[in-house]
Order: C-alpha cells, then structure tokens, then sequence
C-alpha cells in the first residue's frame, strides 16, 4: 500500500522500502498454509478428556433388571463404565458382544461392566439389551445428568476407572478386544 | 456404462482446459493468434463435455442408476422426482460439478463478449480462467470424481440428506455458486493487467458489471443459506456464525469493498495496489471457503466427506496466492498513484473507512474461525469461537459501515466544506436524533437497538434528501414528476442503484435488529388439550398423527393457535424419520408475518399421542430480513443497466459531477 | 481470576443486547447461560438455540443447577470442569485467547492510524491548492439537462 501512495513524492525512501519489502505480501501467506496443513493432522470432532486422572463422579442409577447400582458401592474394583445409545449404529452395535465377552471373562476378578443408556427410551433400549444377550448391570439415564458428570459428548464412550475411584483412560467410540483386555490388566495390575 | 463415459468425459475436459490455458498464455506471449484460436477452441469443447456430463448425471439419477456411486449415496427410490435432480449438487462431487460448469459458462461468455473487444487482456484472461477450471477439472478426476463406479450394484440408494429435501436446496447452492464463480472473471482480468503491465483502471471498468452480478448472486446465496436455516434446521434461528456461513461471508465482505474502492479509484486513480489485493482475496477467499467445508479441518453443519481433497484444495489456495501476489510484488511498482487525498472529511475517506471496517469485519470472522485450530497447534487446547464472540466484535463494526453508508454517497469529493456538511447532514442527522427519541418513548429500551434504529433513518433520510432534492431540479424544468423520478433512476442508475441497495441493507439491519432484541420463546411439555400462552397467541396441543411418506416416516403434531381468543390456524410441526439417519429431522412450521413470525418446533413426544413437548418462538420482524434481500434485488437489478446514451457535448464536465456515481 | 473472567464472557453479550429486567424469570437466566455453552452434539449451536435431546438434557441441568442454589458462574464452571475450555462458546479472555479479542480491534485502531496519516500527509501538500465547490445532486441534474440541450 505504501508504493502508490507515496511514488508521487519525490522521495527515494518509500521506493526502496517497497523494493525491499515487496516480497513480505506473498511470504506472509506461508505461516497460513503451515497452520491449515496442520489442520489435516488434527480431528476437529476430537475433544479431550480434562478429567482423566481425577476421581470419577459418583452415580446411581436405576438398573433394566430393577434395584438400583450406586459407583461408590464399587469401590475396590476395576469399573469399565460404557455409555451407549440403542439409536447409535454402527458402533454401539459393535462394541455390545466385546464387552459382554469382557465380562464374562473379568467378572470374578474385581471388574465391574456398567452399562448407562442415554437419550434413549426404555422399549428400544431393552430389546439392544436381548439382541446382545447382555448381562451386565445396565440402566437408563433420563435426564442425562450422568453424561454431563462425564463430559460425555457422543456415543458410545467408555470409560476405566481403577480401583481407587480415579478416570484412568476415556475411549471414544466402539470399544475393541485389544483394548479393553489391555486397560483392564494395566489397572488390576496396580493393585489397590 | 454411464460412469466410465462420465469419467472419461472430465478427463478429456480436464486435458482441453489445461491445453487450452497453456495455449493462450504461449500465444499471448509469443503474439502467434492461430494458439489463441486453439485455446478458444478448446474451451467451447470443455463446455460441451462438462455440460455433457452433468445432462449424463442427472439422467443418472432419474433412471435410477445406482452403478453410479453418487447416485446410490444421494438419492433412493422414494426421493422426489425434482429432489432427483437437485441431488447433483447435494454432496462433495456434485459440488464440484456445479462449480465447473459455472466457470466454463463463464468462460464461453468471456470469449463471446472480449474476444473482439479486449485483445491485450483477452488471451491471458482465457488462460487463467481455463487454468482455474483446469484445477476444478483435476479435483473432479482423482479425489472426487463423481462418475465412480459403484459395483455390486444395490438395488436401492441410500437417500438423499433429509435437510436437503427443501424448496432453499435448490436454490441455495446455485445462487451461492453463481457468486462464488463469478469473481474469478475480475480475477481473471486483474491477473491479466498485472501480467501485460497496463494496470490503470481499464480491467475494473470492463469486469464492473461481473462484479456487481456476483456480488449479487453472493449477497442472495447468503440471504438464501439463512432462510433455509431458519425454515428447516429447526433451531430457530438464520446465522449461527458456523464455519460454513463464515466462509461465504468472508469474500462477501472483502467483495463489497472491493466494488466501493473501485469507485474510488475510477475518480481519482489512486488505490491501485490496493484494489488488486482486494480482488486477490476476494477470490482466494472463495476457494479458501471451498477449502474449508471439504478439507475436514474444522467441524461445521456443512462439511462434507473428507479424504485427499484438501491437500489438493490447499495445494492451489497456495498456487493462487503465492503467485497473484508475487505478480503483484514483481509489476507493483508500475502502480502509480495519479492523485491524493486532500482531507479526512471527504468521501475519499469516507470509501476508505468502509473498506477499513468491512476488512476488519472480514479479518474477524477470518480469524474466529481459525482460532480453534491456532489455538490447538499453539497451546494444545481446542478451543470454541461462536456466535457470542463474533456477534461482539462485528455488531459494532456494522453499526459503522450502516453510519459510513449515510455519509458517503452525500459528502463531497476531496473536501467537504461546513457548508456543504451542513446541507447534506443537518436534516439527516436531526431525523435519527428525533427518531432516537421517539422509539425511547415508544419503550425501546435496548441501547443497542435504538442505535441502529437511528442510524437506519439517518441513513434513509439522506437517501429520500438526495432524491428528493435532485428530482426537485428536474421539476423546475417543467418536468413531471413520475417522469422526473423515473427518468432520474434510469440516467443514474448506478448511483440511484446503489441507494436501492443501501436500502435493502438497511431493511435486512432492521430485521436483524428486531429479531435479536424482541423475540422471545418458550418451551414446554403439554398434555393433550393443555396449552402454553406466548405474547398474545395461545397454542394448544390436539394431538399427534403418524404416517408413512415415500422415504420416511412422519409424527406430525397438531397444534390450534389462537390470537387473543380468535382462531388463528392449526399448525403441524413434525418429526421425520429417515431410516439412513440416527436422529429424526425437525420439520418446523410457522406463521409468517410482518412484524412476527409464529415459530413451532415439536420436541419428544409420548408414544401414544398423550403428550408432546413443543418450542414456540415469536421471531420479530424476521420477514423484513428476506423483504430487504428483495429490495436488494431490485437495487442490483437497477445498477447494472446499460447506461443511456450520453449526448455528445463541446464543453467538458464539471468536477465531480456529472458522471453518475 | 478465572472466575471474573467467565463472569465477563457471560456478561458482556447480555449488554450487548440489553440487561434483563431486575428480578428476571429463572428462565432467562438459564437461556442467557445455555447461550453461552457449546451444545456438545451439534456443529456450532449454543445449548440454548439446539433442538436436540442433549441440549435439552444440559438445559434441565443448568435449570436444576441454578435451583439448587449455584451462580451463573458457578454454573458455567461445571461444565467447563467436565468438557474443558471447549465447552464455552467464545473463548475466555485470558492468556493466549486476548489474541482473537484485541486483534481485530488493534488492527481497527491502526488501521485508523494509517489513514489518518496518510491524508494528513497528503492535505498538507495541496492546502495551497484551491478545490472547486462540490455539487449538490439538484445543482448537478440541473447541469445535465442544461449540458443535454446544448448538446442538441
């Protein structure tokens, strides 16, 4: 902008100032570039977890099979705490039998599967429960109060909570094997 | 068979436009016009084949032929005949389709109309244009190509996106597309001056009217893009600053700069430099935008599949830009200024102000936008920036550029003496005084509200003055008046165009205004027979009805409204049900009106009909903000007439008068 | 610190367009909160504008919060606890984020600057020379209809 505003002067200055500093307009734009190139390696949707490590929210919730299951009654264990959807296809759909496997294999050895249903109702939510055998304890949270506690934002997420009552490690999306076998031995593994 | 004669169509297309874009740069270069003919000729065949393959598309689509890939994932047996249709541009590669053949129109059009006429800037303006279409053309080859294959063939589509099953669907994208496409040609022909070094004011001369339609189409695809939020997302609202709106905002801004500075350089010829960087980003801004909703960087309402196509779409954003301006750095210093500026009160300063806060306006969004993904490269924390942080910095900036449109087009040139401030501005700027306190007592008790009230009738006083006064001088001569009117808006269409727009914009600001400061909503759980009272309007539940359309299923909600105990209407909000969606579409209805609109969006409901949970909003004055893009229209419509013939004349003009402005 | 700096995330866009009346409904005050905080499911809407069930789930949280006796403050910080800084819809300003407060406005500021400059430095060359009177619209079309006859 300097240049045609001040060529009709007869000063060298400003001249030499453009001639110098000409080049900085399409420099500039680089940084730009490098900052959305970036953007390829980021997930936008990706939000993280501020609070892995600190002590998990304590609930209580109203089971499918009736009576009720309070967090704090599972202290001393290893608690793997699912939030699903029955409206959550297809990951939900695929992460049902690994942790139903999950829990018939860790069940006698000080691990907990929770299952809270949210934004759901009851009927679509039960028939998730028989079309994937579930045994594990389950129940809805109506008034979405437990995924706040969470800083839920999408389904499914799970979350592993050693026995001292601490998050551990969120994981967004379909639960895997691999997975939920190495997380659950990482925190058996600390003892109490 | 259809996609691979599709496919290979874009791929013989894509070689013609990048044959033909090199051609005429070698043969503008070399002065050898027989290239320059072969590049001609390519064009009008990348023409043919583009248009081709999109009649092939949507024969595609209604026949049925799911061996197309982006016919299965777009369309299903139970869409809509027209809905068929318009799904060529309802994803990523029938986006880009669109786009294509808008620029090869565009292209045709340019060499109909300059091949003749422009014979310096003519060849460089075809290479760059076909050069761009070349690039749109490759996107349309490797990343996204719309002809693929789709084998075992399934015997049903997976639909169309339910939200794109609206009236603002077909519309939204083309008009969108039309401006987005449009300021390539002022590109194109800046490009060109730049490269054969006669950067004087000729290129914004002949590419004025390019610009005016452009900004045009822009301005309606926004007005179009907010219509359709508010009559179908179901949340209420027109604008909600989402990284797709602001991507076409952006170039909109630094546009409608761009059309007011040239009418700064045209007078006095100074700002070229600056004109040329204006136009650059306008149109980086425009593939930046495309950029942004295809690349998958930032989380938007609007964002399409990623995959490879943002490094491509990165790759010419950086194309673009580092060579426009390194041109620009190379052959800047030909750009001369050829006159000053004498005073700060003066519409010279005036021009520069609307540019300053329309870029300031611009470099906001542009920078709220990108903030997240700053702030996460930086500091490793994501971050969000939304309506509350833009609508704070941008509601002050706009109430600036609403004052700046009441002073600029009635201050003097050069400098503006006390008296003739006095003249243009003491009438006007009493009316918005008088206007002020008039709404005080009226109860208008919102501080921001009232001023933009204000501003908005000193901005109208000064228009009715300048009219009224200049048909006054016709009058005198014995004219009568709707002649005198008439007459005046047909030989100073260009000025008197503009006012029609300012005054669309005023309209659009009023119902912005209205809306953000006096509606209100409720929400509320009702057992049938219940109803919940808002304003003056009662609305009732009645019950609810189930029923099975061609690709979903519909609860619709009956609601009777009343007005004051009178019966007003029965309305029908509902919940649709896609079987490809996780999550039922909102279908809202409303009652439109001048000064509110009755807004129902029905929420959860009982299974049996028992109980519904409904939204009611009274939006006000929200019909002034379409009533204003009409109005818009009008002014566009009034600008880009052809200017009628001037007599010719011995004597020579008068300083800063007698062109129209 | 933090907490007066969410009180002024809160409070500022509540100026802006006007202060609720003293002694406001619960209602509006969990509005103007949920205006404030990112609906977690959708693209860019506030808590308050979103249809879906989430929203209206963290609606009835906010309500019960503001019930039970919190503060708008406090309310917010809960839900920045729980999702982090993300959560808020504009950035808090402090630290790193005064950079997308104060730029467009310092940029604005110089801006100013530069023009200001600029046509002082230019007006100070041409004061000596004289400027011909602008002309008003009515004197102008008088012109042109006088200019056209001549010309015929």
């Amino acid at each position: 902008m300097n240049s045609q505003l001040v060529s009709t002067l007869p000063a060298k200055d400003p001249r030499r100032l453009w001639r110098r500093g000409k080049w900085a307009i399409p420099l500039s734009i680089i940084p730009l570039l490098v900052l959305l190139a970036y953007g390829f390696w980021t997930d936008p949707r990706a939000i993280p977890s501020p609070l892995v490590g600190k002590p998990a929210a304590p609930f209580s919730v109203a089971l499918f099979d009736g009576g009720r299951l309070n967090l704090g009654d599972l202290k001393g264990k290893v608690v793997v705490l699912n939030f699903w959807a029955s409206w959550c296809y297809p990951a939900c759909y695929e992460e049902a039998p690994v942790l139903e496997r999950g829990w018939q294999t860790w069940k006698d050895r000080d691990v907990v599967v929770v299952g809270v249903d949210i934004q759901d109702t009851e009927e679509p939510a039960r028939k998730f429960l028989k079309q994937f055998s579930i045994t594990f304890p389950n129940g809805p949270d109506p008034t979405g109060k437990i995924s706040v506690d969470y800083g839920v934002y999408g389904v499914p997420e799970t979350f592993f909570i050693d026995r001292a009552g601490r998050i551990r490690k969120k994981h967004v999306g379909a639960v895997t094997d691999d997975v939920f076998t190495r997380e659950v031995a990482r925190l058996l593994k600390e003892g109490s | 068979m259809t996609p691979e004669i599709g496919y290979a169509m874009t791929a013989v297309a894509l070689g013609l436009a990048l044959y033909g874009s090199a051609a005429c740069a070698i043969g503008a270069r070399t002065n050898r016009p027989v290239l320059i003919q072969s590049a001609q000729h390519a064009a009008i065949g990348t023409f043919v084949l583009i248009g081709a393959a999109m009649l092939l598309l949507v024969y595609a689509f209604l026949t049925f032929d799911f061996s197309v890939r982006y016919v299965a994932t777009n369309t299903n047996r139970g869409t809509p005949f027209y809905y068929r249709i318009t799904a060529l541009w309802g994803a990523l590669e029938g986006s880009i389709i669109l786009w294509s053949a808008m620029l090869s129109l565009y292209t045709l059009l340019i060499i109909v109309r300059y091949r003749s006429r422009q014979a310096e800037f003519y060849p460089w303006v075809l290479s760059v244009m076909l050069g761009i279409l070349a690039f749109f053309l490759l996107v349309m080859t490797i990343p996204a190509p719309p002809f693929e294959r789709l084998a075992p063939i399934p015997p049903d589509g997976r639909g169309l996106n339910p939200l794109l099953e609206d009236t603002g669907m077909i519309t939204h994208p083309v008009a969108l597309y039309l401006g987005f496409t449009g300021f390539t040609v002022p590109f194109a022909f800046a490009m060109a001056a730049l490269i054969t070094g006669r950067t004087g004011d000729e290129w914004m001369r002949v590419t004025r009217r390019w610009t005016i339609v452009a900004w045009y189409f822009l301005s309606l695809g926004l007005l179009i893009g907010g219509w359709w939020s508010y009559h179908v997302l179901g949340w209420g609202g027109y604008w909600a600053w989402d990284p797709v709106e602001n991507a076409a905002f952006m170039p909109w801004l630094t546009g409608t700069a761009f059309l007011h500075s040239v009418m700064i350089q045209e007078r006095r010829r100074i700002l070229k430099l600056w004109n040329l960087t204006l136009i650059i980003l306008t149109f980086g801004l425009t593939i930046f935008g495309t950029f942004l909703t295809r690349s998958g960087i930032l989380s938007s309402v609007h964002s399409f599949t990623q995959g490879s196509i943002g490094a491509f779409f990165l790759g010419f954003i950086a194309l673009v830009l580092l060579g426009a301006f390194g041109l620009v750095a190379a052959r800047g210093d030909r750009l001369r200024a050829e006159g000053e500026l004498d005073s700060i009160v003066s519409r010279e300063s005036a021009f520069l102000l609307n540019n300053l806060f329309l870029i300031a306006a611009a470099f906001t969004v542009f920078f709220g936008t990108i903030f997240p993904l700053l702030s996460e490269a930086i500091r490793g924390v994501k971050v969000s920036v939304g309506a509350p942080f833009f609508n704070l910095v941008n509601i002050p900036i706009f109430l600036a550029l609403i004052l700046l449109m009441g002073v600029g087009p009635l201050i003097a040139w050069r400098r503006a003496s006390l008296d003739n401030l006095r003249r243009n501005f003491l009438a006007p700027v009493g009316a918005g005084i008088l206007a002020a306190g008039v709404f005080r007592l009226l109860g208008v008790a919102n501080a921001l509200a009232l001023t933009c009230l204000s501003l908005v009738v000193f901005v109208a006083a000064t228009i009715v003055l300048d009219f009224y006064r200049a048909t006054g001088a016709r009058l005198q001569t014995g004219e009568r008046l709707l002649p005198a009117m008439g007459g005046l808006l047909m030989r100073q269409n260009r000025r008197y165009g503009g006012f029609v727009v300012h005054l669309g914009i005023l309209v659009v600001a009023l119902g912005v205004t209205g809306s953000q400061a006096w509606s209100i909503q409720t929400e509320s759980t009702l057992r049938r027979g219940e109803a919940l009272q808002i304003g003056q309007y009662n609305v009732r539940f009645d019950g609810l009805a189930a029923s099975e359309e061609s690709n979903h299923f519909k609860v619709t909600g009956t609601f009777t409204v009343t007005n004051n105990g009178h019966a007003l209407a029965v309305m029908t909000p509902a919940k649709k049900f896609y079987p490809q969606e996780q999550t039922p579409i909102a279908a809202v209805d409303y009652l439109m009106g001048l000064r509110e609109d009755l807004y129902l969006v029905l929420g959860d409901f009982a299974r049996d009909g028992s109980q519904a949970t409904v939204k009611v909003q009274l939006n006000r004055f929200v019909t002034l903000i379409w009533i204003g893009g009409f109005i818009l229209t009008l002014g566009a419509a009034l600008a880009i007439l052809p200017e009628p013939r001037k007599a010719p004349s011995p004597l020579s003009s008068p300083p800063g008068g007698e062109r129209a402005g | 610190m933090r907490r007066a700096a969410l009180a002024l995330a809160l409070l500022l866009p509540v100026l802006a367009w006007g202060a609720p009346p003293p002694g406001a409904v619960n209602e509006e005050t969990v509005r103007q909160i949920a205006a404030q905080l990112r609906c977690v499911v959708c693209q860019n809407l506030s808590v308050a504008d979103s249809p879906s069930e989430m929203a209206n789930q963290m609606r009835g949280i906010i309500r019960e919060r503001l019930q039970g006796g919190d503060t708008a403050e406090q309310v917010m910080a809960y839900f920045v606890d729980k999702y982090g800084e993300w959560i808020l819809l504009s950035p808090p300003p402090r630290g790193f984020n005064l950079l997308v407060w104060t730029l467009p406005f310092a940029g604005i500021g110089g801006g100013l600057l530069v023009i200001l400059m600029l046509t002082r430095r230019w007006s100070r060359r041409t004061r000596e020379r004289p400027v011909a009177e602008p002309v008003d619209p009515a004197t102008r079309e008088r012109i042109r209809r006088e200019m056209t006859e001549l010309g015929q």
